[in-house]
């Protein structure tokens, strides 16, 4: 029965379907690993057993009755805390929400629990989703399965590890700078970060409402063509939500074709900075494309160069506004100075205690930039810089069909490393945050290990706002390619992870 | 563009309700100071006739039918509230004295 957490979500559902196994066993292999390897890796912060093993049970029961089920009925997943879902907690990964269980299910839960999709637990994030790393959660950093000293990237550095580590064959993320792209580019696993207004917003904490997006983590592109199928489409409640249908993605997955096709490599998302194990796999990658027919050109985006500066003060300018609700009064935490406090110092005494460094960091640094006399020539020209980001992919796009670029600059770096030069810890982001500006589409899937270290490096993909498609069309063809070069999934070459036992 | 000094993260940390001990501020103006530096050309990149873009897909008029939707009820809105009395949130006193 171990075999069973190595299956794809596609493969599992299709066995699920000719009853060669239950949706009860499936859920008990992945509570099992759960409990074998999380000890050590620190993916999860709740571990849901009893609903996920209660909902597979129904499954069970409604495919022995002949009921028509969703084809993901009975695949377990993992969800983000920084996602409401009623009957568990969710804390963002904050001291200021520990133990806050939400009146409300998100959406994106909603829609998981239509299709009947056993909710495994939260998976552990950057508090509020603001770090690339997971070791800014309040409740201990998450290691990388592929080396246990490692970062799993970050915000979303629990579901990919929870995938990467086969304690779950899905999981859920947000990415407001690349915080589903970039932990799945250092672990080796996939991550889609679909067009804003996509996929609902409605449940997600929010960080920064114009960045801010859910998308599918997963372990092969099918599999995330199939979860972001089940979680997008409109949502009433989410006034950002596009009316559109949400496009045959799987379709697309499945038929993976690039002949003829322009992908475009992004001039300035390689060079300097990016370490030569990174470019070397991203050269081979363009070579793979090539050779099944693509038309690789060059493409520049000259203002991308300025889209961390013009990021790191749109999304703690924004950040600092939606954080302002953690008040001590209606929900979370609440610490009362001694005395007869005002509520003003209760707020400040509980916001204190509450928010960790980085969380300050940024909301102090949005309340500067939102203050009167810099809002004009900070927030102001941010967001002028984002009109020419929008222009840069506009010409880019009429050139190519879909971009190309490494999702981080590096392989994943040390725990600790880079935790006390905040400036450091952003550059991670630099070439998923365009993407973010514009509010286009961007997949990462894995491109092989760096040859200096042994580690996973990403490929990102970009498609033009609304075209979710491409990218599975072309990332499912890349990495047919990429496997057939390594005879099978890069994750069989993970090391320790698959030896690892520890409690939880 | 304007540097960020000590007083002006001590004033801000007001601002937003955050109580700053002096170690941390001076952590956070020193952080700060860097981030700042690194991020302040953002104003010299766009000219004046470069519209600013606040929302990445713009959407107008957002609306939906005038009916009741769904709701949370009062004891689910007050769940999760530190304190509570008689249905309402219950807070600290808002002004200073009797």
């Amino acid at each position: 029965m171990t075999d069973l957490i190595h299956l794809s979500a596609d493969a599992l559902a299709q066995k699920l379907a000719a009853k060669e196994v239950s949706a009860v066993e499936a859920t008990q292999a992945c509570l099992d690993r759960i409990g074998a390897v999380d000890g050590a890796i620190n993916a999860f912060l709740h571990v849901n057993t009893d609903e996920a093993l209660l909902v597979a049970a129904e499954v069970d029961k409604a495919r022995a009755d002949g009921d028509t089920l969703h084809p993901l009925a009975g695949v377990p997943i993992a969800v983000k805390d920084l996602i409401v879902t009623k009957g568990q907690p969710t804390t963002a990964g904050s001291r200021i929400l520990e133990g806050w269980q939400s009146p409300y299910d998100a959406t994106v839960v909603k829609k998981l629990r239509a299709a009947r999709m056993p909710i495994l637990g939260k998976t552990n994030l950057d508090e509020f989703a603001m770090g690339s790393s997971t070791e800014h959660s309040a409740f201990g950093p998450t290691r990388n399965p592929w080396d246990l000293d490692r970062i799993p990237g970050g915000s979303g550095g629990g579901s990919a590890a929870a995938v990467a580590a086969f304690e779950a064959p899905l999981a859920l993320g947000t990415d407001t700078g690349g915080s589903i792209r970039q932990p799945g580019a250092v672990t080796g696993t996939v991550g889609v970060k679909p067009t804003y207004g996509g996929v609902s917003r409605y449940g997600a904490i929010a960080m920064a409402s114009s960045l801010d997006q859910i998308g599918p983590v997963s372990r092969t592109v099918l599999d995330s063509a199939l979860l972001h199928e089940v979680i997008g489409g409109h949502d009433p409640h989410d006034s950002t939500s596009l009316t559109d249908p949400v496009g045959a993605l799987v379709e697309a997955a499945r038929m993976g074709q690039v002949e003829g096709m322009r992908i475009g490599v992004i001039e300035e998302l390689q060079g300097e900075g990016y370490q030569a194990g990174v470019l070397t796999r991203f050269h081979e990658s363009l070579d793979l494309l090539r050779s099944a027919g693509a038309e690789i050109v060059e493409v520049s985006c000259p203002n991308f160069r300025y889209a961390l500066e013009a990021y790191y003060l749109i999304m703690p300018s924004e950040a600092s506004s939606n954080l302002a609700k953690y008040d001590g009064v209606r929900f979370g935490l609440r610490v009362v100075p001694d005395g007869a406090p005002t509520i003003e110092r209760v707020m400040g005494a509980t916001r204190a205690a509450g928010f960790g460094d980085e969380v300050k960091r940024r909301i102090i640094l949005g309340t500067y930039a939102l203050s009167a006399g810099y809002y004009d020539a900070y927030y102001g020209s941010a967001q002028k810089v984002r009109t020419l980001i929008q222009r840069d992919f506009a010409a880019a796009f009429e050139q190519a069909d879909v971009l190309i670029s490494p999702t981080a600059p590096t392989t994943a770096f040390k725990l600790g490393e880079k935790l006390d030069d905040p400036l450091a810890m952003y550059l991670n982001d630099v070439a998923t945050i365009p993407a973010n500006m514009a509010g286009v589409p961007g997949l990462s899937l894995p491109g092989g290990l760096a040859d200096e270290d042994g580690l996973p490096v990403g490929i990102q993909l970009l498609a033009p706002a609304r075209q979710d498609a491409r990218l599975y069309r072309v990332g499912a063809v890349l990495e047919a390619l990429l496997e057939e070069t390594w005879g099978g999934p890069l994750l069989a070459k993970a090391p320790a992870i698959l030896k690892i036992a520890g409690g939880k | 563009m304007a540097e960020i000094n000590r007083d002006d993260v001590a004033h801000l940390a007001r601002l937003a309700h955050i109580d700053m001990t002096d170690e941390e501020l001076d952590r956070m103006a020193g952080e700060l100071a860097v981030i700042v530096d690194s991020i302040k050309t953002v104003s010299e990149v766009a000219g004046d006739d470069v519209p600013a873009t606040s929302h990445p897909i713009p959407l107008s008029n957002v609306f939906r039918e005038d009916v009741v939707g769904e709701t949370l009820s009062n004891e689910e809105a007050l769940l999760g509230a530190p304190d509570n009395a008689d249905g309402r949130f219950k807070v600290p006193a808002i002004l200073d004295g009797e």
